[in-house]
């Protein structure tokens, strides 16, 4: 069993440490293309949090009860993706029909999520640290808290970037990766936490 | 031979004229993670070439199976497929290079560059054009990993393809090799793009194909191959914002 110390690093470890999106490169995509305005970075960052907490709970269980016992670990691949693509479809019908206030909060964001690599990769990762079920629901909310935090970060300081004058070649896109190297050099201190 | 013309066609098209990475700026989370070193990135983008050059074959052999709604889901299917076949060939000859990718191989599967080709082009083309398009493609993604992993190798450490290029009283820049260099690298490419781009456009020329992928804009993203996409229905959500 795992105890409470294991979980409470993974916790660390997984937001802090080896942020998601700063060190290894995972959701990169909502990351530059949804932090433009803190309010909008806050509801991706919210909707991420609940589909990736979710996805590594099913897609664990199915590893564990289905996959293992059939002998076909090496489907998981092709498992995962489809299993999260039906999950984030399912919740967003469910969303819609039972709680419609958090519908329109997260509904929005949610197709943005559907073939993330984060979400593939926590999957993926659970897998492959030989985490348990529990252990890696924890690693996937954490992961996912991680990457809320980058892109409220980085959405807070493009706000300020847009009163600044950037040369015009580094205008947009260029810019926002500068930001967030630098962020990345930052979230390196944290390495010494654990 | 006008079918010879068309396949080489296709070849330079993805090795230059559309290259994903430079041109399009398509499949970013691989190209920054596993750009640590020549080797990494030059694996990383054949085992990419080898998904998209079959993925595209055979999507094109089935384009008039595959029904229109469920084409995106279809699509993945095969895709992982081939992924997992490649991964498997992977560990049992090439352990070393499985290890140093990692995670990065499954997560080919959502590599935009795949499916936006699947959209864009096999599913209404005949087969060897699509498997020349993906060829094309995967090595257009392959030279352009290459030449960044290459770069950060010779900046981070001073060597290339792990041989000592640099003079000895050169101090290796290490920052280069970790995270933060990879976006300061992207950053630099992106700005590189972007003073092509805006000097173009003052001599008056078409540079609406240079993309900026899926960096610009997620909400209202049109790029095909997109993870919006997955559904048919994304037209409520972009109403909405």
């Amino acid at each position: 069993m795992e105890t409470v110390k294991e979980l409470l690093i993974i916790l660390i470890s997984s937001s802090l440490v080896s942020n998601v999106v700063l060190s290894q490169f995972l959701g990169l995509c909502p990351f530059l293309g949804v932090s433009k305005k803190t309010n909008t970075a806050v509801g991706m960052g919210v909707a991420v949090i609940f589909v990736i907490t979710l996805a590594s709970a099913v897609a664990g269980a199915m590893y564990q009860f289905i996959l293992v016992p059939l002998g076909i670990e090496y489907l998981q691949t092709i498992c995962f993706i489809l299993v999260i693509a039906a999950l984030v479809q399912f919740v967003e019908m469910f969303l819609r029909k039972a709680i419609p206030s958090l519908y329109e909060a997260l509904g929005v964001y949610l197709p943005l999520i559907t073939t993330n690599c984060a979400v593939l990769g926590v999957a993926l990762t659970n897998v492959q640290k030989e985490y348990g079920i529990l252990a890696g629901v924890v690693n996937g909310f954490a992961t996912a808290t991680g990457f809320t935090i980058s892109i409220i970060i980085l959405a807070g300081i493009r706000e300020k970037i847009q009163y600044n004058d950037v040369p015009e070649s580094f205008k947009g896109m260029p810019i926002v990766l500068l930001t967030a190297g630098l962020m990345a050099i930052a979230f390196c201190g944290f390495s010494g936490l654990l | 031979m006008a079918g010879n013309s068309k396949a080489l066609e296709r070849l330079v098209n993805g090795i230059i004229k559309e290259n994903p990475t430079f041109v399009l700026t398509l499949g970013m989370c691989p190209t920054l993670a596993v750009t640590t070193s020549a080797v990494n990135g030059l694996g990383m983008g054949l085992t990419t070439a080898a998904v998209l050059a079959l993925s595209n074959m055979i999507i094109s052999l089935m384009r008039k199976i595959i029904p229109n709604k469920v084409r995106i889901p279809a699509f993945i299917v095969i895709i992982a497929s081939f992924v997992t076949v490649v991964q498997l060939l992977l560990q049992a000859y090439l352990p070393s290079l499985n290890d140093a990718l990692g995670v990065y191989i499954p997560l080919i599967v959502v590599n935009c560059i795949i499916l936006g080709r699947a959209e864009s082009y096999s599913y209404f083309n005949p087969p060897i054009p699509s498997l020349f398009d993906g060829i094309g493609m995967g090595l257009g993604f392959s030279v352009a990993l290459t030449l960044i992993g290459g770069f950060r190798e010779l900046l981070g450490v001073g060597e290339v393809f792990g041989y000592r290029v640099m003079p000895e009283s050169f101090t290796p820049i290490g920052i280069f090799v970790l995270a933060p260099g990879a976006f300061f690298v992207l950053a630099t490419l992106t700005a590189i793009q972007n003073y092509i781009k805006i000097r173009g456009a003052k001599m008056g020329k078409d540079t609406s194909k240079i993309g900026s992928g899926c960096s610009e804009d997620c909400m209202n993203c049109g790029e095909k191959g997109c993870s919006k996409r997955f559904y048919d229905n994304t037209e409520e959500g972009k109403e909405e914002n």
